[in-house]
């Protein structure tokens, strides 16, 4: 089964799905993501699915279990370009997710995160002062 | 109420479920299902066969398009799998016997227009479902 690229940008992992997965995929996906965060110190997880035409149960837990090892190692989860459908569905079905914020594309995910990242270098430079 | 097309899947592994949501596309295009019916159709009918391979092993599913007022998606779970001893629990939000998010069987009831679920101890559960384009 094809693994699911976790790619390395700065202190960011960038992960796209690109189709419906396997749900061996997916927690060979949460495994990785884990070890990656154990390893090395990262800020932030990006989670595109844009490309994901339904997100079940199984799945949601998948994206929920990411999002809370994430933040335990110190990095935010965000989840880019869920579907209107896709985010309706959710609701309907029950599955929240708490720990996990959502933009509308991936370059709005790019984009919360340089803010983020500034806001601090902002605030550490005035707390030198 | 017309049967227009009909067709059976098994469910034996996972590589089926994609091969189910493919067929639940095919049709859904065939009747011009709006995308959010679709979505949440696909999405029932994933938490439904996962819980066969899951729980009961294996089953199969049968998928028609019906015709009456409305045009619909029907999709028959069936499975002879060791069923589900109390149905009225298993419907509730957050049961389950496996410690994962028990939102499959509520969850799909809530995402379609019609749901039936019928299971018996040892002998194995039906679950049928379907989504009218009104
Ligand atoms: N096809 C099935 N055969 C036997 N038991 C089932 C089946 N589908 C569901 N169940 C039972 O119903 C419970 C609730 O199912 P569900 O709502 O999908 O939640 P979950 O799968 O997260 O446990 C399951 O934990 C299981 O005990
Ligand atoms: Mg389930």
């Amino acid at each position: 089964m094809e693994k699911i690229p976790v790619l390395k940008i700065g202190n960011l992992l960038l992960i796209s799905i690109q189709t419906d997965i396997y749900d061996s995929q997916g927690l060979q996906l949460q495994d990785d993501i884990a070890n990656l965060l154990q390893r090395h110190s990262f800020r932030g997880v990006i989670l595109d699915i844009s490309s994901l035409s339904i997100v079940d149960s199984f799945m949601g837990k998948i994206i929920n279990n990411i999002a809370s090892i994430s933040l335990v190692m110190g990095a935010e989860t965000v989840v880019s370009g869920m579907q209107p459908a896709v985010a309706i569905t959710l609701v309907e079905l029950g599955l929240e997710m708490p720990n996990v914020k959502t933009t509308l594309s991936l370059e709005k995910a790019i984009q919360f995160f340089n803010e983020k990242f500034n806001r601090e270098t902002d605030q550490d430079g005035s707390s030198q002062e | 109420m017309e049967v227009l097309k009909s067709k059976t899947l098994k469910i034996s592994e996972e590589k089926d479920l994609l091969n189910i949501r493919g067929l639940i596309r095919e049709y859904a295009g065939e009747i011009g299902l709006p995308e959010i019916y679709k979505v949440k159709l696909l999405t029932a009918t994933s938490e439904i066969a996962r819980n066969v391979l899951k729980y009961a092993v294996s089953g199969r599913m049968t998928i028609r398009i019906l015709s009456d007022i409305y045009k619909g998606i029907e999709v028959i779970c069936e499975d002879n799998g060791k069923g589900i001893a109390d149905v009225d629990s298993a419907m509730k939000k957050g049961f389950s016997t496996s410690g994962s998010l028990g939102l499959g069987l509520p969850g799909a009831k809530s995402l379609v227009h019609v749901f039936h679920i019928d299971s018996k101890l040892s002998v194995g559960t039906r679950v049928r479902l379907i989504v009218w384009r009104k």
